[in-house]
């Protein structure tokens, strides 16, 4: 798949809540076929602390409106900047990068689990996995009810099952507590969102022999393969969470126990 | 328009602008955005004897204008660059050169012998200067007898065109130049990164695993110009110069500084295209100004 480079206009920039927004950008040529899971490399590039392109994975793709949609959470200034664009203006894309989930047979049960900024990929996945001719069902982790996030629009794809830390909406706990998550047989999982919530997501569905795939976040530097730093160690040694990721089957990971 | 061919060595160049080892893998991660053949040259990823696994994650840190990284040499050894490798690299219509490396001096001129048999690799670049190894490395390039070692043992391997790079992190870097020119070395290439580190206030720990890493990009660009200045006045072989080159006007500084030819590295990382950019940018100067070849302006801070 070939890899492009492209300024990007931005047609809608809209704040989800909190420190979440939604970016949608158009492309000056045809969009080519972007993958659920792929991402894109964003050039912020406005002072000296940002010098580094920022890793964000696709949220959506409209073929017929010729855009594609990132979800972003202000964690720092790079993030700071892209929250502050306004339709007209241009962002430089690096893409499409990466690979790509798997998606299930027709007929499987397919749980899609995230959390916070990690929720990003997981829309455009479930509108893939209902292409497949499979149902999504998205477990959805959260502080409080206050930080709650997309669950309208993840509503529209499937079954949506909340948790929040302080049970001021749905289960009281993490994802993996969810009583659908842990009683119902699931014939695939997609994680991604916090390191901590994809590797218990990732233990408990290593335990019911469960087929699973999280997306790594990695902090990179160019994204293609070439600078070797978002390295994550696996069963064939250390790969790129750029190009051989973002997404792995929790069976080839080899994580640290620590964070 | 005017004429950019270098030579090093007995080696022909297109033109001064190479993508530098660490930032362009084995050339092939850049194959959508450019044409590889209209670079000087690239310098492929630090090679060693034996397959290393690098250092833990994370070892990348950004920074003001730059970046810090703690690779530490991951790649799957010569072996696996001779089968695996190599073939693709030799359709390049470019000058393709080796970034070697070793924990010995006995690694370096077995790696260097066995490069020497690889036809479509004209020259090496003897990496005395990575700062993210724990044996090896930048051992060699900050101690002027264990450089002068290496780089002898190597120039007796190695027939074709040998560059040495050089580490920044050093008193004088004049005497490392020397050393190489002294050696046998056809050509220098400087800076390598500058050992720096980076710490992260909310978690109270070091932001890289092995705490310190190499720092590269514009950050380290003025430090980089004043070394390649000094080298250059004090040696007569070609110097390449390397350093947050992010432009052709960057570019354009090191060759007036002295430099025969250049690496873009860490720019690449924020445009894939820069290193074709950079060569553009040089030809438009000069034809602009009226300079009928590159060398005409090697050094002319100088001379001005």
């Amino acid at each position: 798949m070939k890899k492009r480079i492209e300024d990007f206009t931005v047609t809608e920039n809209r704040r989800l809540a909190d420190k979440f927004y939604v970016i949608k950008l158009s492309s000056p040529t045809p969009l080519p076929e972007i993958l659920p899971g792929q991402f894109a490399e964003a050039l912020v590039n406005d002072s000296p602390a940002t010098f580094l392109r920022r890793p964000l994975s696709v949220h959506d793709v409209d073929y017929s409106e010729n855009t594609i949609s990132l979800l972003i959470q202000v964690t720092g200034k790079g993030t700071e900047h892209l929250s502050r664009l306004q339709a007209g203006e241009k962002l430089n894309l690096i893409y499409p990068l990466g690979n790509s989930f798997t998606l299930p047979q027709k007929g499987e049960s397919v749980l899609l689990t995230g959390g916070g900024c990690g929720m990003a990929p997981l829309f455009y996945l479930g509108r893939k996995v209902i292409e497949s001719g499979a149902y999504p069902h998205f477990a959805l982790g959260f502080r409080n009810r206050s930080r709650i996030i997309g669950q309208d629009e993840f509503r529209k794809l499937g079954e949506v099952h909340l948790a929040t830390e302080d049970g001021s909406e749905g289960y009281r706990g993490f994802v993996t507590g969810i009583p659908a998550f842990r009683e119902e047989k699931w014939d695939r999982v997609y994680s991604c969102g916090p390191e901590l919530m994809m590797k218990a997501v990732a233990a408990e569905c290593l335990d019911r022999d469960i087929f699973c795939e999280v997306s790594l976040e990695n902090m990179m530097a160019c994204g293609i393969g070439a600078c070797l730093c978002c390295v994550v160690p696996t069963t064939s040694g250390n790969l790129c969470t750029c190009t051989d990721g973002p997404v792995f089957n929790v069976r080839n990971l080899k994580w640290q126990t620590s964070g | 328009m005017a004429d950019l061919r270098i030579k090093i060595g007995s080696l022909l160049f297109k033109n001064p602008v190479l993508m530098a080892s660490g930032t362009c893998g084995y050339g092939s991660e850049f194959d959508d955005f450019i044409d590889i053949a209209q670079l000087g040259g690239i310098i492929v990823k630090g090679t060693t004897l034996e397959s290393r696994e690098g250092n833990p994650y994370p070892r990348m840190a950004e920074t003001a204008s730059g970046m810090l990284n703690a690779v530490g040499l991951q790649n799957k050894g010569i072996d696996y660059f001779e089968t695996n490798i190599y073939p693709r690299l030799s359709q390049y219509d470019t000058n393709v050169i080796v970034n070697v490396n070793g924990n010995t001096v006995e690694e370096y001129t077995e790696l260097s012998r066995r490069l020497d048999n690889l036809d479509a690799i004209p020259a090496i670049e003897l990496n005395i200067s990575c700062p993210n190894v724990k044996r090896g490395g930048m051992i060699f390039g900050t101690n002027p007898g264990a450089a002068s070692e290496v780089i002898a043992a190597v120039r007796k391997a190695y027939r074709k065109t040998l560059i040495v790079k050089l580490s920044p992190n050093v008193t004088d870097i004049t005497e490392f130049a020397r050393i190489s020119e002294d050696e046998g070395a056809d050509a220098i290439s400087l800076i390598n990164t500058l050992v720096g580190m980076a710490v992260d206030a909310g978690t109270m720990k070091p932001k890289l695993s092995t705490v310190t890493g190499g720092l590269s990009g514009p950050a380290i660009k003025p430090v980089a110009l004043r070394m390649v200045w000094q080298a250059a006045k004090n040696v007569s072989i070609p110097v390449i110069g390397i350093g947050g080159i992010m432009n052709a006007q960057d570019a354009l500084e090191f060759i007036m500084a002295g430099a025969t030819a250049v690496q873009v590295g860490t720019a690449s990382f924020i445009d894939p295209r820069t290193a074709v950019n950079v060569i553009a940018g040089i030809t438009s100067f000069l034809d602009g100004r009226g300079f009928a070849t590159v060398s005409q302006i090697t050094g002319i801070i100088n001379r001005n």
